[in-house]
């Protein structure tokens, strides 16, 4: 049906132009519909994260605007658009000003990945998860941009500490994704899906797969940068890190680049273990939009995963984050990926 | 083999933790039992303070509108901020003819106490207690200052003046 629409569409603007201008204007198209996808899907979480926090500290939580107060975060989006845009005045203007959009370029980008349903997924290319984890990392140029271009210490502590935390996390969320990779053979994440359609990569990969999810939802969050690895912002020691100095719609792109990239690393959890956008079963595979349904409630379950970290454990110290990394996470996933190869090999997957 | 310990001793304790707080979640997401916010101008009817919490000072009247404050004003003394005033004299006593003192006015400045409480402390008859109403907005700053004595209330019984 969405496919429908699509090709109408499509067919529609090939009578008013060539060849060529209808790619480009599906691109912008599709580009435009992206970033309203990205607003959203921002605004939506930090409501989810601010009720969910509510209840978790015996609190309500935002109530009052809207029906659930759902339409709190845009009454404070508005806010934060009406604001002015400060900065310092030793700070590099060049810089400073451009580093907001490379955190949001780049969670943009890897949005574009996300197979929402079997329909809608914008750019499926046959090196997909490796395209999708080289592109997330370029978002942290634009943490470490802002940490030094703001000309603040606190900043370039926060700065710092990113880079420190990204490179570290960044290799077991990759060991974490390659030791799927091994059972599934492919990058393609259309494929990796299709071939969940008998069993989820987690049943199917069972002790090692399990393992890698446990590392990955780890990794994952040290690299969203969320309590308990939030050293990066970390309120109580740095004021608010490497985004002090931002105000307004700029402060504003890098907290809500924060939440998108959270429901990222969510969906990759999601397309890795638990089949992507197939149900359970394949009990509704004939329904249209059943897809889009089954997608949106697992990557709110592990969302809800984060969010039950986020607001239970403590922050690390930085010696702790990096023992944890290179002393823990690191040589269990090593000894997992020879693991989940052998399994492989001597055909032990289910 | 401490290094392993670790791992299982770590992932033990967390589950803990998010045992505790989950268990909070979901009992707040269906009941809405431990709550502990308040609709504050929705409920002004029916919110109650507990039994702990510190409102303002008052001064305790049984039911026969008698009251233990026998004006020796250490309450005033011991108080850090001046919030009280203690207004007392003395007249005979019918029963020992002695002179003895009593209470004319017991004034509080509810706009100038911080809620320490050191005079509840320092009173040596327990004549002063916490009250729980916290509804203390005025438009005026004269109507915060408070006469704690009850008119026509006079000594309880039992208490040397
Ligand atoms: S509670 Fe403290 S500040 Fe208030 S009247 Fe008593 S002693 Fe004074
Ligand atoms: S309230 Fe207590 S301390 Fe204050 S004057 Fe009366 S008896 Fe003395």
């Amino acid at each position: 049906m969405v496919l429908n629409i699509f090709t109408d569409i499509h067919n529609l603007l090939l009578e008013y132009m060539s060849e060529e201008a209808t790619h480009i204007t599906e691109l912008i198209l599709i580009a435009a519909a992206y970033l309203g996808i990205f607003a959203i899907l921002g605004l939506l979480l930090v409501w989810l994260e601010r009720r969910v926090a509510g209840f978790f500290q015996l609190r309500l939580g935002p109530n009052r605007v809207g029906p659930f107060g759902l339409f709190q975060t845009i009454a404070d989006a508005l806010k934060l658009v009406s604001k002015e845009l400060t900065g310092t005045v030793k700070a590099d203007s060049q810089l400073y000003r451009i580093a907001p959009y490379f955190v949001i370029t780049t969670a943009l980008m890897s949005l574009a990945l996300i197979p929402f349903s079997q329909e809608i997924q914008a750019f499926d290319i046959n090196i997909g998860l490796f395209f999708l984890t080289s592109v997330s990392s370029i978002g942290v140029i634009g943490i470490f941009l802002a940490g030094w271009a703001s000309n603040n210490k606190y900043s370039l502590i926060g700065g710092m500490r990113t880079g420190i935390q990204m490179i570290s996390y960044e290799l077991s969320v990759g060991m974490a994704i390659v030791t799927m990779v091994v059972l599934a053979g492919t990058l393609q994440i259309s494929e990796i899906i299709e071939l969940q359609k008998d069993g989820w990569f987690i049943f199917q990969g069972h002790i090692p797969a399990v393992i890698a999810f446990m590392i990955f939802m780890i990794a994952g969050t040290a690299e969203s940068n969320r309590v308990p690895f939030d050293l990066v912002e970390a309120e109580s020691e740095l004021g608010a890190g490497f985004h002090t100095e931002y105000s307004g719609m700029n402060f504003a792109y890098y907290f809500l680049a924060e939440f998108v990239n959270m429901f990222i690393i969510a969906s990759i959890a999601v397309v890795l273990f638990f089949g992507g956008w197939l149900s359970p079963f394949g009990i509704t595979d004939a329904i249209p939009f059943a897809g889009l349904f089954w997608f949106t409630i697992k990557v709110i379950g592990v969302i809800f995963l984060f969010m039950w970290f986020r607001w239970t454990f403590p922050r690390f110290r930085i010696d702790q984050l990096l023992t944890l990394e290179w002393k823990y996470l690191l040589p269990i996933n090593m000894v997992n990926i020879v693991l989940m190869a052998l399994m492989v090999w001597l055909g032990l997957t289910l | 083999m401490s290094y392993f310990s670790d791992i299982i001793n770590g992932t033990k304790t967390l589950i803990t933790g998010m045992r505790i707080t989950g268990k909070y979640f979901f009992v707040n997401l269906f009941t809405r039992k431990d709550v502990i916010t308040q609709q504050y101008p929705d409920n002004i009817d029916t919110l109650k303070m507990f039994d702990r919490f510190r409102g303002e000072i008052t001064l305790y009247h049984n039911e026969n509108n008698e009251h233990k404050c026998d004006a020796c004003t250490l309450c005033v003394s011991a108080c850090p901020n001046g919030s009280l005033e203690v207004f007392g004299d003395k007249k005979p006593d019918p029963e020992t003819g002695k002179n003895k003192r009593y209470l004319v006015k017991h004034i509080y400045h509810l706009e100038m106490c911080t809620m320490c409480g050191l005079c509840i402390e320092a009173c040596p008859q327990d004549a002063l207690e916490w009250g729980q109403d916290y509804h203390h907005v005025q438009y005026d700053r004269s109507k915060l200052t408070k006469v704690l004595n009850k008119p026509g209330s006079k000594l309880m019984s039992g208490i040397k003046g």
